[in-house]
């Protein structure tokens, strides 16, 4: 299966509340809160490290799942995120891009 | 509950500031005959010292900004203001009266992913809304405005501030809102002028045109539910508090005072000074604030409408007393269900306005 990376959109608002992370996607204004498990990988979505590296190394340690199941969740929430343009997906690396916030 | 109200909920029993008014300037190319500002610069923040406020209340949890003035546009900064605020992952809104947004104002907003742009419109014909600007040509501007933002995809909405003479203008706005694609917001509130000048209340539009208002179906929805008689209230009514002024937003001038509300001129702080937590948290005006329990209001806990009444407690601050009625709110919740408040049958007109110091000199 082809690695993925992810990498947090610039077109979102976001801030931590009371331990989670609120986001909501300056494209459709869809709001989001995101659990302890989801905000670990949404902090981790560098656009360097692939998607298998962070659920594998971080988020199986620290929060102690099953591999399996941490894959899957992850892939789903991958997957709702970036259909709202709040985390960017692809199979190659992002590079960080410009200060632009919004793609034109 | 939506997520936005559990947001609002969460941030409450945190008692984290979520929401944030900052003024960026007073000054203005319009010259609104029911503006409550002064627009002359009494010394406002720099840019380096609004970047400096805007991290600190990144990192007290501000996620909602609504950045405003004045004219925000009058500032050569503003869309560095804007970068770094969207840099800093807020939700921004602006509010302007559009004059100085072109295209590439326009393409510049959108391109910094801003939320919303919510646009002064005063009246659809010119006539009208110059006189109340008193800025010829403004309208067009306005309106040339709305069409850039909204052909940029931007989310725009109209603010309607109804007035004496605009009144009976109101259904012309709706219906230009309507035709350029933008929501319509109506606002019946007047405000005393900051330095405790009362002369802009006069401009109120008198009782029986706010209960023409609160009786519109397109504006209200459901006419019957609207304007029912309160219901009585319960214990969780007397333990509740009025608004979110002081809760989980406050106000930021462009001297960097802190109040509760734009609405509520109660000097709190002042970020040139303090830290903004140190004042969120520690500020004796904004604990009193958020000590009041509708149960605690001497007039109000008595009446009929405690539980329903839109009673702003900055407008009854400015009355003279912040536990006291704001008689515009009980001018409403009478017109709106034919009750009269327990103000209006003490036969109580409104204290005096107490001095207001919102604008002072940087130092």
């Amino acid at each position: 299966m082809a690695e993925k990376y992810i990498a947090r959109s610039k077109a979102i608002a976001a801030r931590m509340l009371g331990g989670e992370m609120m986001v909501m996607s300056a494209a459709d204004s869809t709001f989001f809160t995101l659990n302890d498990v989801a905000s670990a990988i949404w902090q981790a979505a560098d656009g360097r490290t692939p998607l298998s590296e962070i659920v594998g190394g971080r988020i199986c340690q620290e929060f102690d799942v099953d591999r399996e199941r941490a894959h899957r969740g992850a892939d789903r929430f991958v997957e709702e995120l970036s259909q709202h343009g709040i985390l960017l997906v692809s199979d190659q690396p992002l590079v960080e891009s410009s200060a632009t916030l919004v793609s034109q | 509950m939506s997520l936005l109200a559990e947001m609002n909920q969460k941030a409450l029993n945190l008692g984290l500031p979520i929401t944030v008014h900052f003024d960026i300037t007073y000054r203005c190319n319009e010259r609104c005959v029911h503006c409550y500002l002064d627009h002359d610069d009494h010394g406002e923040m720099t840019t380096a010292e609004i970047t400096n406020v805007l991290e600190q209340l990144a990192d007290a949890g501000v996620f909602f900004l609504s950045l405003s003035g004045g004219e925000v546009l009058m500032r050569r900064d503003f869309f560095e203001i804007v970068e770094r605020a969207r840099q800093m992952l807020f939700n921004v809104k602006v509010k302007t009266n559009g004059v100085m947004i072109h295209a590439k104002e326009a393409a510049k907003l959108r391109q910094l992913g801003v939320e919303q742009i919510q646009i002064s419109v005063y009246s659809h014909r010119p006539e009208v809304h110059d006189a109340i600007t008193k800025l010829p040509g403004s309208l067009k501007r306005t309106i040339q405005a709305i069409r850039f933002l909204k052909s940029q995809g931007l989310k725009v909405s109209v603010a309607n501030v109804l007035m004496a003479g605009n009144f009976s203008d109101q259904q012309g706005v709706i219906t230009l809102a309507r035709e350029l694609g933008v929501a319509y917001t109506l606002d019946p509130t007047i405000t005393p002028k900051m330095d405790g000048d009362t002369s802009t209340l006069a401009l109120r539009i008198p009782g029986s045109d706010l209960k023409q208002i609160f009786h519109n179906q397109e504006l209200v929805g459901n006419v019957e539910e609207f304007c029912a008689p309160p219901p009585a209230p319960g214990d969780d009514i007397m333990e509740g508090y009025p608004c979110s002024a002081g809760h989980t937003a406050c106000y930021i001038s462009p001297y960097g005072d802190v109040f509760p509300c734009v609405q509520f001129p109660l000097p709190s702080g002042n970020v040139r000074r303090q830290k903004f937590l140190d004042i969120w948290r520690h500020s004796p005006q904004l604990n009193e604030v958020r000590s009041i329990r509708a149960r605690n209001l001497p007039t109000c806990s008595t009446c009929a409408h405690v539980g329903t009444c839109t009673r702003c407690p900055g407008l009854a601050y400015m009355e003279g007393n912040m536990r006291g009625p704001s008689t515009a709110d009980c001018q409403k919740s009478f017109q709106r269900t034919g009750i009269p408040s327990a103000n209006m049958l003490a036969g109580s007109h409104g204290g005096s306005i107490g001095q207001l110091i919102q604008i002072r000199a940087a130092g």
